[in-house]
């Protein structure tokens, strides 16, 4: 069995202030384990964002525990988070957050280029992931000179090309079509094959099921199922 | 190479309009600096040309004299207990003043008068383009500059005019002996400009004062001042740095000069810093990406610092243009804006300075950035 990668445990957090404050997460514990896929599926405003931003150390939870890699990381200020990130954890967004006067290789090699690595080492690199991602043409285009989907595959290959042992993905596919949205979850699928390293994924389409190796189902704040894909349904007690 | 030097390009250039009025705002403020600065250093410069062009070694003043100009006069008998002190070779009266000079068509206009003996240590016209300074032996004979030509009535050597109502004729005539006061600098005979300046025979303005081959400076000044009394007694150098003193801090010029220079950093700041922080403002949101996906707070600065550092080089390179422009225009006018070197280095360290400081703003919006936005936009 794999090592777990990402582990949360009794997550509480509070969003906005005075009236308008609304307790997003209600006690969330949920673990990824190297060589998974799992979706995260909820009604809009259920919390998924919330969790994602707890997960992925850039939040901090009002109570409740993240380890990424074994590491609690309550402790660590916001310098050492942003390393944690870094060396670690991967982001796709839901608006790709591209950077608009960099070409699709420079905007994927920066996530090399935060880490402080070699140039030369990372335009390889860069191309590299480029051409898996299917965009090895497309290498000098800037972001507005590619389609959404084109997008998203920079975004993603950014993601992966740090090897990093966590990709969080916040409705990759949302802006894309069927043909689109396919190509990219068989992406994300063929990261989580590897044993070491595990992906997340935020969404609400049903399309993207098949892709998964287990999903679990958030409402209002709180896990209320989880199913391993091909099992049966296995009811979680909310306490 | 790391992409924190593009990505500062790029947001530098990506809006052009907003990268052009950073720049001239730096070379507005730099140039306002470079022109103040310019004007303190030809200024230090012009405040001492007459005492920069005698060969006086010592110069004995009244108590009190402030600068070259000023009109205090000293007992000329002090100049043979000058001589008698050892390792003085020769002590020699210097009378300034102020006269009227009438033109060949009768109007008049103020003339500053500089008489030295003639032979030996005195201060006398350099740069002499027209006529010799030996002609000024001759009775009535005047040394003038051809700056001042038109202002004095005069197209040549062997022209006549009144100074204080004697007839002068001009012997020599030098190029480039401008005063910073823009009054003309009429140079003669040490008698003839008693006369002319109205300056009791026995008085002088100052005793020059050339030392014997190896008397040492600072005992001979210290012996003058103790068998000279009630007079002063200082190098050239200490009397360089009075008249610098008196004029550029004793005025206010200098004052003025500076005030005009930080006025100038203080609109350069300003300009910088807002456009840096609206620059960063827009693009708040790669900012934030940025720092989502791992960058150190340090990597984020690095980027507004190259911005800034970009924006001061482009905007020194304009200003230095434009203050060598200014530069090159006043070379020859009373108050000329000279660039040294030093000068110009001070001013990229000052522009660099002004710039880098200018990304506090900026440095402190992306500091307050959370990262968790990127998910929410
Ligand atoms: N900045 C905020 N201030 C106040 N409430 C917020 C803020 N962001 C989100 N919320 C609320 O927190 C809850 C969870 O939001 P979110 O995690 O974004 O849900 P999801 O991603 O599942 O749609 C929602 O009720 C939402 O309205
Ligand atoms: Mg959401």
């Amino acid at each position: 069995m794999s090592d777990i990668v990402l582990e949360a445990t009794d997550l509480v957090h509070h969003l906005g202030q005075g009236a308008g404050r609304v307790q997003a997460l209600k006690g969330v514990s949920l673990s990824l384990k190297g060589g998974e896929l799992v979706l995260l599926m909820g009604p809009s405003g259920s919390g998924k964002t919330t969790l994602l931003s707890i997960l992925g150390c850039l939040m901090t939870p009002d109570a409740g525990t993240v380890k990424v890699g074994g590491q609690a990381v309550a402790a660590l200020d916001a310098e050492a988070l942003a390393k944690l990130r870094r060396e670690r954890i991967g982001f796709i967004f839901q608006s790709y957050h591209l950077f608009p006067t960099l070409n699709a290789e420079d905007n994927v090699r920066l996530a090399l280029d935060v880490r402080g690595e070699w140039a030369r080492a990372a335009k390889l690199a860069s191309r590299e992931v480029l051409a898996t991602v299917g965009l090895g043409h497309k290498r000098k285009s800037l972001p507005r000179e590619l389609s959404g989907g084109e997008q998203q595959r920079v975004a993603i290959a950014r993601a992966i090309v740090g090897k990093t042992q966590v990709i969080l993905a916040d409705e990759p596919t949302g802006a894309l079509d069927t043909s689109n949205g396919q190509a990219i979850m068989t992406l994300l699928a063929d990261i989580a094959k590897d044993p070491s390293r595990a992906v997340l994924v935020v969404t609400h389409d049903p399309r993207i099921l098949p892709f998964a190796s287990r999903v679990v189902h958030i409402e209002d704040g709180r896990i209320v199922r989880e199913e391993a894909v091909g099992e049966s349904m296995k009811k979680v007690s909310n306490a | 190479m790391s992409l924190q030097f593009r990505l500062a390009s790029r947001n530098l250039f990506h809006d052009r309009l907003r990268f052009v009025a950073t720049v001239i705002g730096i070379i507005f403020s730099i140039v306002l600096v470079t022109v103040q600065m310019g004007l303190y250093v030809g200024f230090r410069r012009m405040v001492t040309t007459m005492i920069d062009h005698s060969p006086a070694q010592l110069w004995i003043m009244p108590v009190g004299t402030k600068c070259f100009e000023d009109p205090s006069l000293l007992d000329e008998r002090q100049r043979f207990r000058a001589l008698a002190v050892p390792g003085v070779a020769e002590a020699t009266p210097l009378v300034i003043g102020y006269a009227q000079w009438r033109l060949p068509q009768g109007t008049t206009t103020p003339v500053f008068v500089v008489g030295s003996e003639l032979r030996g240590l005195g201060l006398h016209p350099w740069n002499v383009v027209e006529g010799r300074l030996d002609d000024l032996s001759v009775p009535g004979a005047v040394a003038i500059d051809q700056t001042y030509f038109e202002r004095l009535g005069i197209s040549g050597v062997e022209q006549t005019a009144e100074l204080r109502d004697r007839k002068v004729q001009v012997m020599a005539v030098s190029k480039g002996i401008r005063s910073f006061t823009t009054t003309p600098y009429v140079f003669t005979d040490v008698e003839r400009a008693r006369t002319y300046t109205g300056t009791t025979p026995s008085k002088a303005s100052y005793l020059l004062v050339r030392l014997a081959p190896d008397a040492d400076l600072w005992k001979v000044q210290q012996a003058l001042r103790d068998s000279l009394g009630n007079v002063e007694v200082l190098t050239a150098a200490e009397f360089r740095n009075r008249s610098r003193s008196f004029w550029l801090f004793g005025t206010g010029a200098g004052a003025a000069l500076f005030a005009g220079a930080l006025l100038g950093v203080i609109v350069g700041t300003v300009i910088v810093a807002q456009t840096l922080y609206s620059s960063t403002k827009d693009h708040l949101n790669e900012f934030a990406t940025l720092r989502a996906i791992g960058s150190s707070s340090r990597y984020i600065y690095t980027v507004i610092i190259w911005q800034a550092l970009l924006s001061a080089i482009v905007g020194f390179a304009g200003a230095a243009g434009i203050g060598k422009v200014v530069a090159a225009a006043t070379a020859e006018s009373a108050l000329p804006v000279i660039m040294t070197p030093l000068l110009t280095v001070a001013l990229f360290a000052l522009t660099v300075t002004m710039c880098v400081g200018s990304a506090i703003t900026a440095i402190v919006k992306v500091m307050r950035i959370d990262p968790a936005m990127v998910f929410s936009r």
